[in-house]
């Protein structure tokens, strides 16, 4: 099994308070990865940290992935930007037209299958500020199948969200899996990580267990995880692990 | 009658057809950057920006007089420093962009007003802080027609980066794209076109021109582009109705102007299509489905 992302002694630290302490784990390639833990675990800090977007990164990341796609957190995004939800999903083909070039035919033809292909046919020219969160989230998803990326990370994407725009969404991330992408979610629904996801990764600022769900969503695991995550030291000592640069 | 009322002032005096074409520069490129400046939701942090310009357009007084490029250069630097000043302030301290933004601005103004009163009289002040649209030479005329110039092909080369950097943020940097630069490009227009504006309006109103039309637009349009093509008609109605209004009833231009811009805005704020007073209190009429 290839890995599509391997964190080597990964810390990610907000004014000197570390959000992902010392985590070294795998992500497996052209598989689908939940990232699970209480709030305020590190989940988000995680994906950011892969995306480059962290602000202070310790330890290697190692990524294979030629091209990443993100869904954002909703609360990143400004919903009541005045624009349509075609303009929003052609974004998707950014990284073809860049921000000075023209969409070609193509990839107009191919954002209005994505609309349609999330279930949002006739609403091409709808501003953005008018949709539920659901159907918001269904457009975040056909920006997401345009990017056409081989790595797909997933922040919260069924936070407050219906089961049934859920299942619709579930069937594109499946879809995803079959086509050989690596897919990677934070969630916070143990049963659907149960359902779904073959492999997850527990934290809890510090790395619980990483692999097969079945073992990771121990009782056990979960319960050490709670408890680590309540644990926060504004006089904690500076941490002298030492930081293994490269290898 | 109405060739009397409309157009002889124009016609007969040359500072009506100058304050005219100065509005007009001024409005045209002004609107846009009003358009993105409350998409950005930095209304106020323009206005304190509009503020900063004084200590500079101050500096150029006391070195070159009422000298128009001493001034515009001294007022330009200002206003990019303070931008800059308070973006760092608000990146490496606790403290949120906006009470930095007022921190600076409040500075600035005192500074400005001091560093006038230095050598300057009460005039000097009143013409700085509220402008002399009436007034306008050759030089100013033709630094607001290149600032129009420069600020619509300039925001017409990063729409796309900045409408997606004020909408999303994060996809830019998902994909290793810097949105700042685009940010501080829009800044710098932004600045350009109150350096411009300060001429005619004065540092203190000089945004009345560029934000007034822009909220005034958002109660109609519902994209970006639309909105931007509202907003510049609003503005040019405002510059020549204001002018004609103080013409005839001998008012001083620079507020009537602005304040004309105020009546749009509050006409769209009651008859707007979107979010207006009046979608929100029609009968409740629902459509089936």
């Amino acid at each position: 099994m290839t890995a599509a992302v391997r964190l080597v002694d990964v810390t990610v630290t907000y004014d000197r308070h570390p959000a992902v302490h010392h985590v070294s784990a795998e992500i497996p390639a052209a598989e689908m990865t939940a990232i699970v833990g209480p709030n305020g675990a590190g989940k988000s800090t995680l994906l950011k940290a892969v995306l480059g977007l962290a602000p202070r990164i310790e330890g290697r990341i190692e990524c294979s992935a030629r091209r990443i796609a993100y869904l954002p957190q909703q609360a990143e995004i400004d919903r009541s930007f005045p624009i349509s939800v075609f303009d929003t999903v052609l974004l998707g083909r950014w990284s073809r037209f860049g921000g000075f070039g023209a969409a070609s035919h193509a990839d107009i033809h191919d954002a209005g299958h994505a609309i349609e292909a999330v279930g949002l046919a006739g609403f091409e020219r709808r501003p953005i500020d008018t949709l539920s969160v659901g159907q918001f989230q269904r457009v975040l998803f056909a920006r997401l199948l345009l990017q056409d990326a081989d790595l797909v990370l997933l922040d919260e994407p069924f936070a407050a969200i219906d089961s049934r725009t859920v299942a619709d969404l579930m069937r594109l991330i499946r879809r995803w899996r079959a086509e050989k992408r690596t897919v990677v979610a934070v969630l916070h629904d143990f049963d659907q990580v149960r359902r779904d996801f073959p492999n997850a990764l527990l934290l809890a600022r510090e790395l619980i267990d990483s692999g097969p769900t079945v073992r990771v969503l121990s009782a056990e695991n979960l319960l050490r995880a709670r408890a680590m995550a309540e644990a926060w030291d504004e006089q904690a000592d500076a941490c002298d692990v030492p930081v293994r640069l490269s290898a | 009658m109405l060739y009397e009322h409309l157009l002889q002032p124009f016609v007969e005096f040359g500072f009506m057809r100058r304050a005219l074409v100065a509005t007009l520069a001024l409005a045209s490129g002004g609107s846009a950057i009003g358009v993105f400046l409350i998409l950005r939701r930095m209304s106020l942090m323009g206005d304190a920006l509009a503020h900063a310009l004084l200590p500079g357009a101050a500096l150029g007084f006391l070195l070159g007089g009422l000298s128009l490029p001493a001034m515009s250069l001294g007022g330009f630097l200002a206003g990019i420093a303070t931008a800059l000043a308070s973006g760092a302030i608000a990146r490496f301290s606790s403290i949120r962009e906006d009470a930095s933004f007022a921190a600076a601005y409040l500075t600035a103004l005192a500074i400005g007003v001091l560093i006038i009163s230095l050598r300057g009289s009460a005039v000097d002040l009143m013409n700085i802080l509220f402008g002399a649209i009436l007034a306008v030479d050759d030089m100013a005329l033709l630094l607001m027609a290149s600032t129009a110039t420069v600020t619509l092909v300039g925001l017409a080369a990063i729409y796309r980066p900045l409408v997606v950097e004020c909408f999303n943020p994060g996809f830019l940097a998902a994909m290793g794209i810097r949105g700042s630069i685009y940010h501080y490009l829009f800044l710098a227009l932004a600045v350009l076109n109150m350096v411009a504006g300060f001429q005619a309006l004065g540092t203190l109103m000089a945004l009345g021109l560029i934000l007034l039309p822009a909220v005034a637009a958002s109660f109609w349009a519902r994209e970006v582009w639309s909105m931007t093509l509202i907003a510049a008609p609003i503005a040019f109605a405002s510059s020549a109705i204001g002018l004609l209004v103080s013409f005839h009833a001998g008012l001083p231009s620079g507020p009537v102007i602005v304040l004309c811009a105020s009546l749009f805005f509050l006409g769209s704020l009651l008859f707007g299509t979107r979010a207006s007073l009046r979608t929100r209190l029609a009968r409740p009429v629902h459509l089936r489905g």
